[in-house]
């Protein structure tokens, strides 16, 4: 029995991804999430973070957002943010991590969206590395 | 009988007229290729994000308690209609069939006595509308400056609508755009995004499934429903942009026919009217010769 299942990463513009994976990893809103096949239905939602699917080879997607929907050995994942690593522009990082940073800064941000920025900070200076 | 000089003159302008009706069309073919695509590839999106939520809500056994965007306020007393159209007009019935099937809700509404509130996106439709409903309408929008309509322009709609909702101004919001059916079908729609409409597809799909939440249901609903008015939001406008593109050059192909019938027939009169002079001149001039 194989031990794959499909995977979906769909956008507002486009579906970017629909492909076999044998397990995926996401930044689940409370940690890292593994799945793998026959994995029960699950709904989550996406905390900025890095998106890993590996098959043969590894796949990786920077998320900043997004929705998960896991059912029927199919891994749906709705988000506006996603972006391929591989062609990921250096100077995007760092304005975003500007960004992000001088929100973080911002003290009306609340607790909550400071939880989230703080992610989305780790996970920019670890891709620009 | 106009002049001969009369006739080459309007057949000059019903030319040039040609000329552009034709340019706009093929413009607006081009454009479609492009907007249908984009409304085709948007499409998943929405459907799946409208497929989880079904599935959420038919896991919540506790309606009472759930998200008030999702079940209504239990009330039916103020509406909110959302109307998209285009900025630009010369696209055929267009932005009339968006206004005409929202104002005879418009007029249902208010003879049942409701409260109406009006947002509109677009400059087209909110002058059509701004005739008779000026009074209600509260919002406009306009993303003219645009090229392209992003996934942005849909979050400040719908973050106004939500911001609108949590302060108790309305109990149901209806949008109204064209749909996207094909080249030189676009059907206007009606359609209600809050509270949620679930009895449509409630029946077709029977398994459900037990899901595993987290955090848990209600934080997930809040968060997604937000964000399923803003995908429904951008739904439209992207079939609303494939729709007028579409719109526009079935019209202006019909124009560049009417004007390429209509050379025909100016010339065909042009013709008549210049032979009748020549035999007119030889009349003269053979009378008068016979005179001699």
């Amino acid at each position: 029995m194989s031990d794959k299942f499909t995977v979906e990463i769909i956008t507002p513009d486009q579906s970017i991804l629909k492909s076999e994976a044998s397990e995926v990893t996401i930044p689940s809103y409370e940690g890292q999430m593994g799945i793998l096949r026959d994995h029960i239905p699950l709904i989550t939602f996406l905390r900025p973070g890095l998106i890993l699917i590996k098959n043969q080879d590894a796949n990786k997607f920077y998320v900043e957002e997004g929705t998960v929907e896991f059912s029927n050995n199919n891994l749906l994942i709705l988000t506006s943010t996603a972006k391929d690593l591989e062609n990921f522009d250096k100077s995007l990082i760092n304005t975003l991590l500007q960004q992000a940073k001088k929100k973080f800064k911002d003290n009306n941000s609340t607790d909550k969206e400071k939880y989230i920025i703080s992610y989305q900070i780790d996970t920019l200076k670890e891709i620009s590395q | 009988m106009p002049s001969l000089d009369d006739l080459k003159k309007r057949i000059k302008s019903v030319k040039s007229t040609q000329k552009i009706t034709k340019a706009m069309k093929m413009v607006a073919a081009a454009k479609l290729r492009k907007a249908q695509e984009r409304a085709e590839k948007g499409r998943p999106y929405s459907q799946k994000m409208q497929n989880i939520i079904l599935n959420l809500t038919k896991s919540i056994n506790d309606l009472q308690n759930a998200p008030k965007i999702l079940v209504g306020t239990g009330e039916d007393k103020k509406y909110l209609c959302v109307v998209l159209t285009a900025d630009r007009g010369l696209c055929g019935g267009f932005n009339s069939n968006i206004c005409k099937l929202a104002k005879k809700n418009f007029k249902k509404i208010l003879s049942e006595g409701k409260d109406l509130k009006i947002i509109t996106v677009g400059s087209k439709g909110l002058d059509q509308i701004k005739r008779e409903y000026e009074k209600h309408v509260i919002k406009k929008f306009s993303f003219k400056e645009k090229k392209q309509i992003n996934f942005e322009e849909a979050n400040i709609v719908g973050n106004e609508i939500i911001s609108l909702f949590n302060q108790n101004e309305f109990d149901k919001c209806i949008l109204f755009y064209n749909n996207f059916k094909n080249v030189i079908t676009q059907i206007p729609q009606a359609q209600q995004i809050i509270p949620t409409e679930l009895n449509k597809t409630n029946n077709l799909k029977e398994k459900v499934f037990s899901y595993e939440f987290e955090p848990d249901e209600d934080e997930i609903l809040e968060d997604l429903l937000p964000k399923n008015i803003s995908t429904q939001i951008f739904k439209a406008l992207l079939e609303n942009a494939a729709s007028e593109q579409g719109s526009r050059m079935t019209a202006m192909d019909n124009a560049t026919r009417n004007a390429g019938d209509l050379v025909d027939k100016l010339t065909i009169n042009y013709n008549r009217s210049r032979q009748a002079s020549i035999t007119k001149e030889l009349i003269e001039i053979i009378s008068g010769a016979e005179s001699l």
